[in-house]
C-alpha cells in the first residue's frame, strides 16, 4: 500500500497493523527517515518536500510491483509525507512483511534505493543563509544501480 | 499538451504549469526545450544545463528524444531528492 500525505504517522501504530492476522510471515522490517538538522549545508532550520502529484503515487505503485516481483512479500506499506517539516520529523516509512528474513531485509532496502531515486520529490532546505535546493547524490544512485539485474 | 515546472525550474519560469501549442516540427522532448527556452529568459535559464533536467513524459520517467505529442502531460524537474 502507498500512502503519500502531509500529515505525520505513527510508525508504532503502523508496525501493530501491518500484515497482522498473515500467520505466514515470519519477518517484518521497517525502516523510517528523518529530517536532520544539517544536510548540504550546516544548520538546517527546516526542509520543504515538494512532489509531483499523481506521478509520485504512480511511480511508488510501480517501485511496490517491482519488489513483489522480486521477493515473495506478505505485504508492503510505504508512507511518505510533503511540506514544510522540521529536524527530527519523519518523512518517510517503509515496511516489508515476508516468511524470512532475507527478503524482508532486502525488499525493504531496494524499495528506499528505488524510491529515492525514482520518485518525484524534491527537498528545500532552509537555512541560515536562506532556502536551496537539495541536489541529488550521486551515492544515491550507486545505491539503486546495485538493483540493477 | 500540458507542461509542468517543479522545483528550481518552476522558480526559474516563474509559473508551476502552462498548456502550450507548439507547431507541429517540434516531435521530441529535445525540441521541445528548444521551442520553451524562446518563451523568456526564466525558461531560457531553466533549460541552460540540460544535465540537470530530468522530464517525464504522461508521469513516466524519460530521455530528452522522446517523442511528444498534442495532449501529452510533459513535465520538467532536477533529478528527485525525496526519501
Amino acid at each position: 500500500m502507498i500512502l503519500v500525505q502531509r500529515e505525520d504517522f505513527d510508525p508504532g501504530a503502523l508496525l501493530a497493523g501491518f500484515a497482522a492476522g498473515d500467520t505466514g510471515v515470519g519477518a517484518v522490517c521497517s525502516f523510517i527517515g528523518l529530517v536532520r538538522d544539517r544536510g548540504d549545508s550546516d544548520g538546517v532550520n527546516a526542509m520543504t518536500l515538494e512532489h509531483y502529484p499523481g506521478m509520485t503515487e504512480k511511480q511508488l505503485a510501480g517501485i511496490e510491483a517491482e519488489a513483489r516481483a522480486r521477493w515473495p512479500l506478505a505485504d508492503v506499506l510505504v508512507v511518505h509525507r510533503f511540506g514544510r517539516l522540521e529536524p527530527g520529523e519523519r518523512i518517510v516509512f517503509v515496511a516489508t512483511a515476508s516468511a524470512h528474513r532475507a527478503a524482508a531485509f532486502d525488499a525493504c532496502a531496494f524499495l528506499m534505493d528505488w524510491l529515492k531515486t525514482k520518485a518525484p520529490f524534491w527537498k528545500l532546505e532552509e537555512g541560515a543563509d536562506g532556502a536551496r535546493w537539495v541536489d541529488a547524490k550521486a551515492t544515491d544512485d550507486a545505491a539503486a544501480d546495485r538493483w540493477r539485474s | 499538451m500540458q507542461v509542468l515546472y517543479f522545483a528550481w525550474l518552476r522558480a526559474k519560469t516563474g509559473i508551476g504549469s502552462e498548456e502550450v501549442a507548439p507547431p507541429a516540427e517540434v516531435a521530441t522532448v529535445g525540441q521541445l526545450i528548444d521551442w520553451l527556452k524562446q518563451r523568456g529568459p526564466g525558461h531560457a535559464e531553466a533549460f541552460a544545463d540540460l544535465g540537470v533536467v530530468r522530464v517525464a513524459i504522461n508521469q513516466e520517467h524519460s530521455g530528452l528524444d522522446a517523442p511528444v505529442a498534442a495532449g501529452d502531460e510533459v513535465a520538467f524537474f532536477p533529478p528527485v531528492t525525496g526519501g
